[in-house]
């Protein structure tokens, strides 16, 4: 245990490469961003998790110069971003939740116009546009226009354009979203890569095994804020030794939950929608009673599973949310 | 150093993408070409009418060759989001949005030498001053594409980028003094001539080509200047009001 946290408690905290404190950005009526801060450490990947319209590819907009925060102090490698969102842009690569390449150019061209919208000299583009094209396996591809690619090769050309640049710090916006599964772990092991180098990474997703795969340190972010902070490690560490089960029935109505409470103390129930509720408890579970009691208010049980430790587990517990497109990715892993 | 690489390959991109297309050159080449024959068929009174009526094909062709190519080059990258990575980039707003426009501005260049080619066959040219014509024609087509480029960062489509432009452009052939001078507009409409930077670029060429200038040619000069940096100005104002969210 102790071996764990010392390696999952990062040493760059203290060397901060990106801080943030008291972020906020409203949009007419919502509050997109409500007064968060964090710090990611040099070199570190740092996740951001949350379900849809959370807010975090509005962090990552305000944190690029893309967006102008409402208020909050924002430092990239001790820049002012706040006052100067172009002061950090040099340092940055971005990969965005679209694919947002030039239709018009080929594979090839895109990378080398990417690569000299940073300065990167023609002949040094070139080659690292090839390596990259390797790389990602679209050399064939590389001289097709990029209009013509599939969803997965633009997902991928577009990792590629923000990396060729060979950026400090990378932004990584749901990068995994939308693409078949091996194209998928073929990302995650060229993040994975890429951190090793030395490359800080900040990523955004809503699937949680993606984030507990990879990152070092994650925040929870719900509604603009985050609920959480902290290594994976410490956030698992709660519930190793906890007992969770998720029922599964046929619509139970609003109530039921309490019910169960009333009746079995010695658990913890969280309802997750109208199908399921989430029991928890220090010792062993006796799904026997549990059925019965259901059954007995006129629901049918059609399932109950046991539910390993898992960063899953974690933010259900904490957001009271179920990211429903996890059980998505998992059936998508079984099925390769 | 690095801002200015990434100036260029934005020229160079713009111009293999979109400017050196071939519905873009012939848009650029007939358009200007089918002015040009209109007008001087339609003037029919002689060819030394010509030398009256090149100003006006000159500022037409250049006015219609620059303010659409924004469209393109502005409106419809920043719907496909591939403007995000412009905006990215690290490279200023002013020195981004000038090689965005910079494509545009040659393209109008280029174009305003289709009616001269055609009048060179046509007529004797050699009492026109060059070398004021030259800037006149330069500064014409600079402040036309910051006048698309005005267009496009105020809309959200493509199609209202053309419909914009055109509610600007068929006005300003009448009112602008292309083909007939504006002392000659009815008082009331008269004020709205000078609104227009075109008015002015005009004028420099009537007095260059054919010796009819209604204002002096210095102050032509200083006014369309005056007109590209605050058209300029208020643009990249504009897209950091709106773009910038
Ligand atoms: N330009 C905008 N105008 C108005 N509201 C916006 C705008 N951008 C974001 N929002 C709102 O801000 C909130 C956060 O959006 P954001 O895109 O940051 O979420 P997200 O966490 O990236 O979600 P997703 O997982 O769907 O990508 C949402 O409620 C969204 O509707
Ligand atoms: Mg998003």
């Amino acid at each position: 245990m102790v071996a764990q946290i010392s390696k999952t408690m990062p040493t760059h905290e203290n060397n901060p490469l990106i801080e943030v404190s008291e972020l906020t950005k409203r949009f007419d009526d919502v509050i997109a961003v409500d007064g968060i801060g964090f710090t990611v450490g040099k070199g570190e990947l740092f996740g951001f998790l949350g379900p849809n319209g959370a807010g975090k590819t509005t962090t990552i907009n305000i944190l690029t110069g893309l967006a102008r925060p409402d208020s909050g102090a924002i430092r990239i490698s001790g820049l002012d971003i706040s006052r100067n969102p172009k002061a950090a842009q040099h340092l940055i690569g971005i990969v965005p939740d679209e694919s947002n390449l030039y239709p018009e150019l080929t594979g090839f061209d895109n990378l080398c116009f990417c690569a000299s919208l940073y300065g990167v000299q023609k002949s040094e583009g070139i080659v690292r546009a090839k390596e990259l094209l390797e790389q990602f396996d679209l050399k064939e591809a590389a001289h097709r226009k990029f209009a013509g690619y599939s969803k997965g090769m633009k997902r991928k050309l577009t990792i590629a354009a923000g990396i060729i640049h060979h950026p400090e710090i990378l932004f990584l916006d749901e990068p995994t979203t939308g693409i078949d599964v091996a194209s998928a772990r073929q990302i995650r092991h060229l993040i994975a890569e890429l951190q090793r180098a030395g490359t800080t990474v900040f990523l955004t997703t809503h699937y949680i095994e993606e984030a507990e795969r990879l990152c070092e340190r994650i925040a929870f972010l719900v509604k603009g804020q985050i609920v959480r902070v902290d290594s994976v490690a410490n956030l698992l560490q709660p519930i190793q030794e906890r007992k969770a089960m998720l029922i599964s029935f046929l619509n139970g109505g609003s109530d039921l939950c309490d019910k169960l409470a009333v009746t079995f103390p010695d658990y913890e129930f969280q309802t997750i929608s109208f199908e399921q509720v989430r029991v928890e408890s220090a010792d062993i579970i006796n799904i026997g009673p549990l059925i019965r009691f259901i059954e007995e208010q006129g629901t049918q049980v059609t399932e109950a599973r046991r539910l390993k430790p898992s960063l899953e587990e974690v933010f259900v517990r904490i957001t009271g949310i179920e990211l429903n497109s996890v059980g998505r990715e998992k059936e998508k892993a079984k099925g390769s | 150093m690095k801002q200015w690489i990434a100036f260029w390959s934005i020229v160079r991109k713009d111009m293999q993408a979109y400017y050196l297309k071939p519905p873009n050159i012939s848009w650029g080449l007939i358009f200007p070409v089918a002015w040009t024959g209109m007008f001087f068929i339609k003037s029919g009174s002689g060819l030394e009418s010509i030398l009256t009526l090149l100003p006006g094909v000159i500022a037409i062709s250049i006015l219609f060759g620059t303010t659409s190519m924004l469209a393109v080059t502005v409106t419809f990258e920043k719907n496909n989001r591939s403007f995000e990575r412009l905006l990215l980039a690290p490279i200023s707003l002013e020195l981004l949005m000038l090689a965005k426009t910079g494509g545009a501005i040659l393209f109008g260049v280029v174009n305003a030498f289709v009616p001269i080619i055609f009048a060179l066959f046509l007529t004797d040219l050699s009492q026109v001053v060059w070398i004021t014509v030259l800037p006149a024609i330069v500064l014409i087509a600079i402040s036309s594409t910051f006048l698309g480029l005005l267009i496009a960062v105020s809309v959200n489509e493509v199609f209202e980028a053309q419909t914009f432009s055109n509610f600007f452009r068929f006005p300003m052939i009448f009112l602008c003094g292309l083909f007939f001078p504006i002392t000659s507009i009815p008082t009331l409409l008269r004020p709205l001539s000078y609104l227009f930077p075109l008015t002015y670029g005009v004028d420099i060429l009537h007095g260059a080509i054919h010796g009819k200038n209604i204002m002096s040619l210095p102050l032509n000069f200083a006014i369309i200047a005056g007109f590209c940096i605050i058209l300029f100005y208020v643009s990249i104002r504009n897209i950091h009001r709106k773009w910038i969210l």
